[in-house]
Order: C-alpha cells, then sequence, then structure tokens
C-alpha cells in the first residue's frame, strides 16, 4: 500500500512518537527514522517511513515551476542512468 | 499550476502510454479527473499490479481463513478481509464464528494480541513499504502468541517482468513513491537500462503525477531513458538504509506468484530461519497444509488482464454489473487500491 499520512512530530519517547495528522494526534512508531519534534513525516501502517525535507520541498517547487515554464531543467534535478 | 502543466505537455505533442503501480497514484488521477485530461493530451496511463490485495493469490487469503477456522485471532487489513475466495473472505469467516478483526497496521495488531490470551496471526500483505514495518517490528520483539503470515511482495522484480513480457507497448514508467522511499531509486535503474524507458519516482498529489508526465516527455523529446526523482521531498536515491537493513534482516527473497501475471522470480519475502517462530506457515504447518488448493479465477473476472495494464476496468463485462464494491468477484473491486473499485467509486 503506498497510502502514507504527512504529519507533524510533536514529541519523541523512544521508538514512538507523538504525531499531528491536521489536528489528530496520534502515536506513531519511529523506528526506521531519526526525527526530532518539528520535522514532518510520512507515515504508512503506524510507521513513519521517512521524514519530509523542507528544503527539497522548496527545490520541488522551483522544479515545478521550471518544468511548467519550459526552461530546461536545471541540474538541480537528479538523473541518473 | 495544474492548467500550466497540462499546457505545457499539450504543447509537447507527445503521444505516450505509460504504467503506473500505485493504488493511491490511481485513486489521484480518477478522483481528481486526471486521466481524461492527459488522455486529451496524448497520454494514456495504465495501473499495473501495485494493489497487494490485488495480488496476493487467493490460496493465501486461504490459507488465512484456515487458521481462523482453526481457532487463531485472525488480524487482518479493511480490504483484505473482504477478498472472496471459493470459500468466501476473512469477513464471512467472522460471520460463521471466527474471531477476525481489523488492523491498520502491525503496531495495531500487536497491541490486540497484548489482550488475549488466544494465539494470534497477522496477515502479512504488502509490499516494500508495509513489509519494513513488520521488519522493524519484528527485530523491536513480537508477544508469544504473535505470528506473521507472510505475503509481502517486491516491487521492482514485479516492473521488470511486465516489460520483459512485452505484452504492453509503453513508453514510461512512473513509479511508486512510498515504496521507492523504502528500496530507492536505485532498483529502477537496470530496469530503465534494459529497456531504455524513462522512470520518475513520483508522489500522490496530481501535481506530482503531472510533473512526473511531463518529466517522462521531456526524456522522450531527448532520447533519454533515465530514473529521475520527482517525489524527492520524500525519497531518496539510497533509499531507507534503515528500513532496508531492518527488511534484510529479517526477510530472505523467494520467488512468488502474483495473482494474474505469474510466479515472478525473486519477488516474494519470506521470514529468514531465525525468524520461523514468528512465521505462521511454520508454526501452524498442519493447518496450512489442510488449507484449500489454489482455484480458478471467477468466470469472466478479468482481475488479471487489469494487474497487467491490458485493459481498463470497464472493458470487464462484470464490471458494475455482477461485479461492484457490494458484492465484488475479484480483488481489483474489493481493495480501496484496485484498479475496479477506483473506477467504481468515481463513476464515469
Amino acid at each position: 500500500m503506498c497510502l502514507g499520512m504527512p504529519a507533524k512530530v510533536l514529541s519523541v519517547s523512544g521508538k514512538r512518537a507523538r504525531a499531528d495528522f491536521g489536528g489528530a494526534i496520534r502515536e506513531i512508531n519511529i523506528s526506521l527514522v531519526e526525527v526530532k519534534p518539528e520535522d514532518y513525516v510520512v507515515v504508512h501502517a503506524g510507521y513513519a517511513i521517512e521524514v519530509i525535507s523542507p528544503e527539497e520541498a522548496d527545490q520541488t517547487l522551483a522544479l515545478w515551476r521550471e518544468l511548467v515554464s519550459g526552461i530546461p531543467v536545471s541540474d538541480e534535478v537528479e538523473r541518473r542512468a | 499550476m495544474i492548467e500550466a502543466a497540462l499546457d505545457r505537455l499539450r504543447s509537447l505533442k507527445v503521444s505516450l502510454t505509460l504504467m503506473h503501480v500505485c493504488g493511491t497514484q490511481q485513486d489521484t488521477l480518477v478522483r481528481f479527473g486526471l486521466a481524461p485530461l492527459l488522455r486529451s493530451a496524448g497520454v494514456t496511463i495504465r495501473q499495473g499490479p501495485g494493489c497487494p490485495v490485488c495480488v496476493t493469490p487467493s490460496s493465501e487469503y486461504a490459507e488465512m481463513i484456515a487458521l481462523c477456522d482453526a481457532g487463531l485471532t485472525g488480524l487482518v487489513f479493511g480490504d483484505a478481509a473482504r477478498v472472496p475466495t471459493r470459500n468466501g473472505s476473512l469477513l464471512d469467516a467472522r460471520a460463521r464464528g471466527d474471531d477476525v478483526r481489523i488492523v491498520y497496521g502491525i503496531d495495531d495488531a500487536i497491541r490486540l494480541a497484548g489482550e488475549t490470551e488466544r494465539e494470534c496471526v497477522m496477515m502479512g500483505i504488502g509490499l516494500e513499504t508495509t513489509a519494513a514495518t513488520t521488519a522493524a517490528a519484528a527485530l523491536e520483539g513480537l508477544p508469544e502468541n504473535f505470528s506473521i503470515l507472510p505475503c509481502y511482495r517486491r516491487t521492482p522484480p514485479a516492473v521488470a517482468a511486465i516489460l520483459d513480457s512485452g505484452e504492453i507497448h509503453l513508453d514510461g514508467l512512473i513509479e511508486p513513491g512510498h515504496v521507492s522511499a523504502i528500496v530507492g531509486c536505485k532498483p529502477w535503474v537496470p530496469i530503465a537500462e534494459k529497456h531504455h524507458l524513462p522512470h520518475v519516482v513520483a508522489g500522490f498529489e496530481p501535481l506530482d503525477l503531472l510533473i512526473a508526465v511531463l518529466m517522462i516527455a521531456q526524456q522522450r523529446l531527448e532520447g533519454r531513458g533515465e530514473v529521475e526523482n520527482e517525489y524527492r521531498r520524500v525519497v531518496r536515491w539510497e533509499g531507507n538504509e534503515r528500513a532496508l537493513e531492518d527488511i534484510a534482516t529479517v526477510f530472505g527473497v523467494q520467488d512468488a506468484y502474483w495473482r494474474g501475471l505469474a510466479t515472478i522470480p525473486e519477488s516474494g519475502l519470506a521470514l529468514r530461519p531465525e525468524f520461523e517462530a514468528l512465521d505462521a506457515r511454520y508454526r501452524y504447518a498442519e493447518v496450512i497444509e489442510g488449507a484449500p488448493p489454489p482455484e480458478e479465477e471467477t468466470t469472466g473476472c478479468r482481475c488479471g488482464e487489469v494487474l497487467r495494464g491490458l485493459i481498463e476496468s470497464q472493458e470487464c463485462t462484470l464490471f458494475g454489473r455482477a461485479c461492484t464494491p457490494d458484492h465484488p468477484l475479484g480483488p481489483c473491486m474489493v481493495s480501496t487500491e484496485g484498479s475496479c473499485q477506483i473506477a467504481f467509486k468515481y463513476g464515469s
């Protein structure tokens, strides 16, 4: 299942954390990530599977604007063969 | 920005057939009306076998039902509980007295197991994303009365099998964002190289998917067949190394049968011998052996062709008639990630 919900980490306690899913606060398991309060994570089946990177989110917005405007894709895009 | 992205795509004047392998991405494409908009811009997107509930064969549901019939408490995801087999679904088993509980994840399942003396078994359906959560839980330690029926499958071998079969002509692949958050972008590279096709790892918002299509179109125009990461705010090239380590510690790779496809080599995850005490197939071997043998698909059910991206759900004559979410005949209609339920839910 791909379904993953974004949530903001409120507090951390060992392998668990309290996270805010946009109003609903639930306990999540953070065994798979390194997080601290204020971090945003993607949660799948009760586990945080990755931290959402604000820097990468900003770069994504810049990438989207570039692509949509038709300007050739910059070197910021990870491109590997 | 969505309009701008579509305008940009139209200006490229492409004609592409793409595949993705993620129920959540399909939901976005259909729910927001993106599929017809993309078609009008020259892009057809098919859903491939990215619905774990759909591709788990009925024999594994039968094993789970057998365990519940034998008196275990069965812990399953909601969709899985509704998949029909010749002897009914897990929910039907509950109706005749079996103890079947719906869970949303393994922590949830472990909590339930802690509240009962009964032997509990969780049906381990999922791809790498879900397998990672089970691996983490197994390493943390599971209750004595808890075991897993592993049904986990690996996505890259299925994508490779679809392309290798040559059954469907594809111009590019959209790879699933959260599976890729776990496995990274690397597993897609050999596939991209072999077929010289663009692969773009994408997120789940409408704009994520539109941008991924644009990135593929751009690659095609430039004659490239590379792996790119649209979902970089979540997916790292190397993936989640801790999750991958946990998976490798707990699971070994084996061949697995994918409903509607075939047996795909090295596409399944099995608990390693060190963890056999957690493995319901080992712990309850006699019950498992007594489970009904694999069964034929319902006559007329075309889930297999849907899962291989060969037909749209609407092309199955059972769709919306004999087969609806209320009385599904095949898994694609049962699961929220199945093409048929998604098509039915949002109507057309």
